[in-house]
């Protein structure tokens, strides 16, 4: 059970007045480039400044540290970044179904991050994200550099976890059949503002 | 001219040896090497400096007033902590880009001088400015370097990884966490100098103190154990400076929700 509530979140660039992503719901979003979306998801993770409040069911992020809200409301970049060698060395645990449900062998974890396509680093970095436990997971085009088939099996993978955790998802997607297939409530960004749009 | 086993060097003997730098001055002219005027400029500061430095210490060798000691220490320490800012290319912003390399010094090198002069060397009285002074600048030009290096890396590494520092804080990892291994990285880069100059120390390379203590007629066992006295000195004052550095430093990198801040550096 995971419910996220924003709350009069601004900051240069975006600003929000209410959002509320119930436990188990999956909202997306758009908007053209460079209207503020990342900004937005930033936000909510608490990686840039920002005034306002955002609450995990009752839990205000003011309430936590900032490593601590980050832990359970994780923003997934665009693009993923690796710090060690191995694909391994990233996450303590790698469940195997989601390995199998992006099309990836369990080998692939002692593979060197270098070697890997970076359609593959991208599958990766959704497990990876996963495999800390956060409640809520905001999105940002995490299907950006994929090819149909792998597009689908992170559709179905985020899928499983929101059923599997009852937890929300923010999904930032520039493909309206996708919105319409992951996401129930859709909103879009325009000027920094947010606004809820009618079913595409 | 010679005097009790010290030859006293002639104007003529500095503007001979100071020609030769003219000569590569001139050769870098010649080669388009874009470096003479620095190298000009660098020698002509290098005079004032020390020669300045000369008639200073001569007036406050025959007075020893703690006070002047005190304050040509201040003006050393507030120079090399300017050299250490000037040397990084992204520093960080406001005072914290002076602050940080001077406070560490200051820590570092003043602590270490005082420790050797209260513990060690024990001159009378311990202020002795014959012993504070060379003491205290070879202790703040060496750890300059080391310091100036870490941050210098630090602050460089920060940037070209941001995209990993934030993914590693993404996933709820604590900020030390997440530069754990650039701190590491600059900490290592810091010492690097002062490891290898031990190492090659008397066989390599004749340390300048050594050489300077041998020129002026010292035994040469003598000048033997200064050096390795200073070496000691330098590398513990140069890890505690850079160490301090690289904490403080990574600590203004972020801030208290733990985000990563880039906007403290400058270009």
């Amino acid at each position: 059970m995971s419910r996220l509530r924003v709350e009069r979140l601004s900051r240069p660039g975006v600003s929000v007045s209410n959002l509320v992503i119930d436990a188990g719901i999956c909202a997306a979003v758009h908007g053209a480039s460079g209207s503020g979306k990342t900004l937005l998801l930033r936000a909510i993770a608490d990686l840039d400044e920002a005034q306002g409040e955002v609450w995990l069911d009752e839990r205000a992020r003011s309430s936590m540290s900032g490593p601590q809200w980050r832990q359970r409301v994780m923003y997934v970049a665009s693009e993923s970044h690796w710090w060690a060698s191995l694909v391994r060395e990233h996450a303590l645990d790698w469940p195997a179904d989601d390995l199998q449900t992006l099309g990836l062998e369990p080998d692939v974890l002692d593979w060197e991050v270098r070697r890997l396509s970076s359609g593959e680093r991208q599958r990766l970095a959704l497990v990876r994200a996963i495999s800390h436990s956060p409640s809520a997971l905001l999105l940002d085009e995490p299907t950006a550099n994929l090819d149909g088939v792998n597009a689908e099996r992170v559709e179905r993978l985020i899928e499983a976890w929101r059923r599997r955790t009852d937890g929300c998802v923010l999904w930032v997607s520039h493909d309206p059949g996708q919105r319409a297939r992951v996401a129930s409530i859709r909103y879009q960004v325009e000027a920094g503002k947010l606004r809820q749009t009618d079913a595409e | 001219m010679q005097s009790e086993g010290l030859i006293i060097l002639s104007p003529l003997d500095l503007g001979i040896a100071s020609s030769l730098v003219l000569l590569l001055a001139g050769l870098s002219w010649q080669l388009r090497l874009g470096i003479g005027r620095r190298v000009l400029i660098a020698a002509a500061r290098s005079t004032v400096q020390l020669l300045l430095l000369g008639l200073v210490l001569k007036a406050l060798f025959s007075s020893d007033n703690p006070w002047l000691v005190a304050a040509l220490a201040a003006v050393m320490l507030g120079v090399a902590g300017y050299e250490v800012m000037a040397r990084q290319k992204h520093r960080l912003r406001g005072i914290w880009g002076y602050g940080t390399g001077a406070l560490s010094m200051f820590l570092s090198s003043f602590s270490i001088a005082v420790l050797a002069l209260l513990v060690l060397l024990q001159p009378e009285p311990w202020y002795l400015p014959q012993y504070a002074i060379p003491l205290l600048g070879m202790l703040l030009g060496n750890t300059m370097t080391g310091i100036a290096v870490s941050l210098d890396n630090l602050t460089r590494q920060t940037l070209e990884k941001a995209g990993q520092i934030e993914t590693r804080l993404a996933l709820g990892q604590s900020a030390a966490e997440a530069i754990g291994d650039i701190r590491r990285e600059a900490l290592r880069s810091g010492l690097i100098p002062i490891v290898n100059s031990m190492s090659t120390a008397g066989i390599v390379s004749l340390p300048g103190m050594m050489t300077g203590q041998i020129l002026a007629g010292s035994p040469p066992m003598e000048a033997a154990k200064y050096q390795l006295l200073i070496l000691f000195l330098i590398a513990a004052g140069t890890g505690l400076g850079s160490m301090t550095a690289v904490m403080l430093g990574s600590k203004r990198l972020f801030d208290r929700r733990s985000r990563l801040r880039c906007d403290r550096l400058t270009e």
